[in-house]
């Protein structure tokens, strides 16, 4: 019980009234953020990250882990009580829950969404304070190629797993690990991809980046819709609070089946909206009653909810561990990691433990404060809606504006963010994933460095990622999860040659 | 529960037509993205094949990472050329309707000011007039309002991060003369 004493450590380093204080802030600032259209968790980390930029670490974290538990909740208000998503993982809970706000029982389903939100959080959390430790104690003997071997896996599991089309994945990708690898090559000191450009010589720096691609491009994508929009927002009163509490344990299967589907997808880069949807749809197939679904059922909020919550919270288990991010926020947050001066990967639990427990420790803390700030607060938040979105983008505009320069006080950087901005645009709509880009972007220096290192062991011999038992099963696994369609398919059909009665089905 | 209800409604004045024809398919939308992707690849590719992207005495040069990546972006960005062209799917689907663009144009145009304005009048002033023109002109939010959102934002913004957090932004002639 090595980490239990560890928690209770990290608790100890949150309960400064600086650190709850923050704390607040963040969670505030984050429900904001997943209410209002054209911001969601990735832009407001990403927009917010500058301003941690003068504070310890710790703080830092805890703040802005705050920010993306905040966003999450947020996210359920808005798709229940008006039938739009605030993020793409919230789609499955508008099935059911605006459904019961039409019925009149949006607090009802607004209290099973952060519960359920907040169970499948908690799932996820105990998974990491058990798991993580152990894995990082593990990679601690990992070696360059390891380590490549990992991230190698990070990004065949994107390609092989991925919804979007094939070459997408991988074009989003390469381009995000080409665009890492401008400026000084950090080995050589040699420039490379800077065209004699003195901008460009500093790199493209991965926070512009993604302020560009998810801040900016968000608003103009958002500005193509209809944003006229209608709904009754509820206060929740302890009753009902207490009623759907007391009705939890009947559905402790499905709850079960979506914090277990959430962690898998989640630690796996396959994000929290495959696993909304996984939840809600298999919550569906194993009902006695699938009819029910989609008219406002109790379990269709419940199923999603839970499922993308603990994808969520899962995503940031790799972070610490291996510093691999599982999801687009933690990619940020990883960014975020590098600029207060730590170093990502399993040192940190060694090197850091302050910061990693206090990281844990707020993520038991942060879930529990904002559970009930949602429940007491639904309504205050539910009217930011009245603001009209004429008025809040170009506040975005700007706090995007401000996030971007002051990543490193260059004026090039606005013109960067503006580009990423349209390219991000243009990507969304034509269906090249965002993700691998953001997680490549950063990663790719990391990924480089760890395969020179490698080659420069082994003489350039490609043998090296198969010359041990760890190292080999990890490439293989990365080769078929690069490969996973092709082999599924021919499972598929070989499966059909067996029993040929049953391929109609 | 109704004591407690508040309804919402928010109307959108300037939104998009629903029946506005379309500017263009994403198939042509796709097939030019992937042209360019090839464009780019072959100018990092070249880029990085004059760097080097051999082996010396240290180990791989440093442009023989990124070589081999642009190889890959090359291929699939050619192979996206190629299905994006045939897919019929794609050639049925709108990239933009008149309107919507109208709209995107309607915020972009805008932001590109905002940066441009902000070289020369400092990010706080340009920041000001970006939020007060943007509310009157496309949210058709009255004037008074829209005056006293932006000067409030901005204030606040100025005061949480050049004088709170020590975030220094750029600024202009008009800080100048109040002495920051």
């Amino acid at each position: 019980m090595e980490a239990f004493g560890l928690l209770m450590h990290g608790f100890a380093v949150l309960l400064t009234w600086k650190t709850l204080v923050l704390m607040m802030v963040g969670l505030v600032l984050g429900i904001f953020v997943g209410v209002l259209p054209g911001l969601g968790g990735p832009n407001g980390v990403a927009i917010l990250l500058p301003l941690t930029f003068s504070m310890d670490p710790t703080s830092a974290i805890v703040m802005l882990s705050c920010i993306y538990w905040g966003a999450l909740f947020g996210g359920a208000i808005t798709s229940i009580l008006f039938n739009i998503p605030g993020e793409a993982w919230s789609v499955a809970t508008t099935f059911d829950g605006y459904p019961m706000a039409q019925q009149g029982r949006a607090a009802e389903a607004l209290t099973a969404a952060f519960t359920s939100s907040f169970i499948g959080s908690l799932v996820a959390v105990l998974l990491i304070t058990f798991l993580a430790p152990m894995i990082s104690s593990f990679a601690l003997k990992f070696g360059p190629p390891e380590f490549f071997a990992v991230y190698l896996l990070t990004f065949c599991s994107f390609v092989g797993l991925g919804r979007e089309a094939k070459h997408k994945t991988v074009i989003s990708m390469s381009l995000g690990l080409l665009l890492a690898g401008v400026g000084m090559d950090t080995v050589s000191g040699q420039l490379r991809m800077t065209f004699g450009s003195g901008e460009l010589l500093r790199g493209i720096n991965f926070l512009v980046a993604v302020i560009g691609l998810f801040g900016i491009s968000e608003i103009l994508l958002t500005m193509e819709e209809r944003l006229a929009l209608r709904g009754h927002a509820a206060a929740i009163s302890l009753r009902v609070v207490l009623s759907v509490w007391k009705d939890l344990p009947k559905y402790w299967v499905t709850l079960l089946r979506s914090s277990f589907i959430g962690c898998w997808l989640g630690i796996t880069p396959g994000g929290a909206i495959a696993a909304s949807f996984m939840g809600y749809n298999l919550a569906k197939r194993f009902s006695k009653d699938p009819e029910g679904f989609g008219k406002g059922r109790i379990e269709g909020v419940f199923a999603p909810e839970t499922a993308a919550h603990a994808s969520g919270t899962a995503a940031l288990l790799p972070m610490l561990a291996l510093g691999i991010p599982g999801s687009g926020t933690a990619a940020i947050l990883l960014g975020g990691l590098m600029v207060w001066g730590l170093n990502p990967g399993p040192l940190l639990f060694v090197e850091h433990k302050d910061f990693v427990w206090g990281l844990i420790a707020s993520m038991y803390l942060g879930n529990v404060v904002g559970l009930v700030l949602v429940l007491t607060t639904v309504p205050i938040f539910a009217s930011i809606l009245r603001v009209p979105f004429a008025a809040v983008a170009p506040m975005i505009v700007v706090s995007c504006a401000i996030g971007a320069y002051s990543i490193q006080n260059a004026m090039f950087d606005i013109w960067l963010m503006l580009g990423f901005g349209v390219v991000g645009y243009v990507f969304k709509k034509i269906g090249i994933p965002l993700a691998p880009f953001t997680l490549a972007l950063v990663l790719g220096n990391r990924a480089e460095d760890a395969f020179r290192l490698s080659m420069i062991g082994s003489g350039g011999d490609m043998k090296v990622f198969w010359s041990n038992g760890l190292v080999g099963s990890i490439t293989t696994l990365a080769i078929v999860l690069l490969f996973w369609p092709v082999i599924d398919k021919a499972f598929g059909s070989m499966g059909r040659l067996w029993r040929p009665a049953k391929a109609a089905g | 529960m109704s004591d407690t209800e508040i309804e919402i409604v928010v109307d959108d004045p300037t939104a998009p037509e629903a029946d506005s024809p379309a500017i263009t398919s994403i198939r042509v939308v796709d097939v030019t993205v992937s042209l360019l992707l090839v464009a780019l690849a072959l100018t990092l590719g070249y880029d990085n094949w004059r760097t080097g992207i051999a082996w010396d005495a240290t180990g791989p040069q440093a442009g023989y990472f990124p070589f081999y990546l642009s190889v890959i972006l090359a291929g699939a960005s050619l192979y996206g050329v190629v299905v994006a062209f045939l897919s019929r799917q794609e050639a049925s689907e709108t990239f933009v309707t008149r309107a919507q663009f109208r709209r995107v144009m309607q915020v972009f145009v805008p932001t590109l000011l905002f940066c441009l304005a902000m070289q020369f009048l400092g990010l706080y002033v340009a920041s000001f007039l970006l939020i007060a023109g943007f509310m009157r002109m496309v949210g058709r939010i009255a004037l008074w309002k829209s005056l006293l959102t932006a000067f409030l934002f901005t204030a606040i913004m100025f005061v949480t991060f050049d004088i709170a957090f020590d975030v220094i932004m750029p600024k202009g002639p008009l800080e100048a003369a109040f002495g920051y």
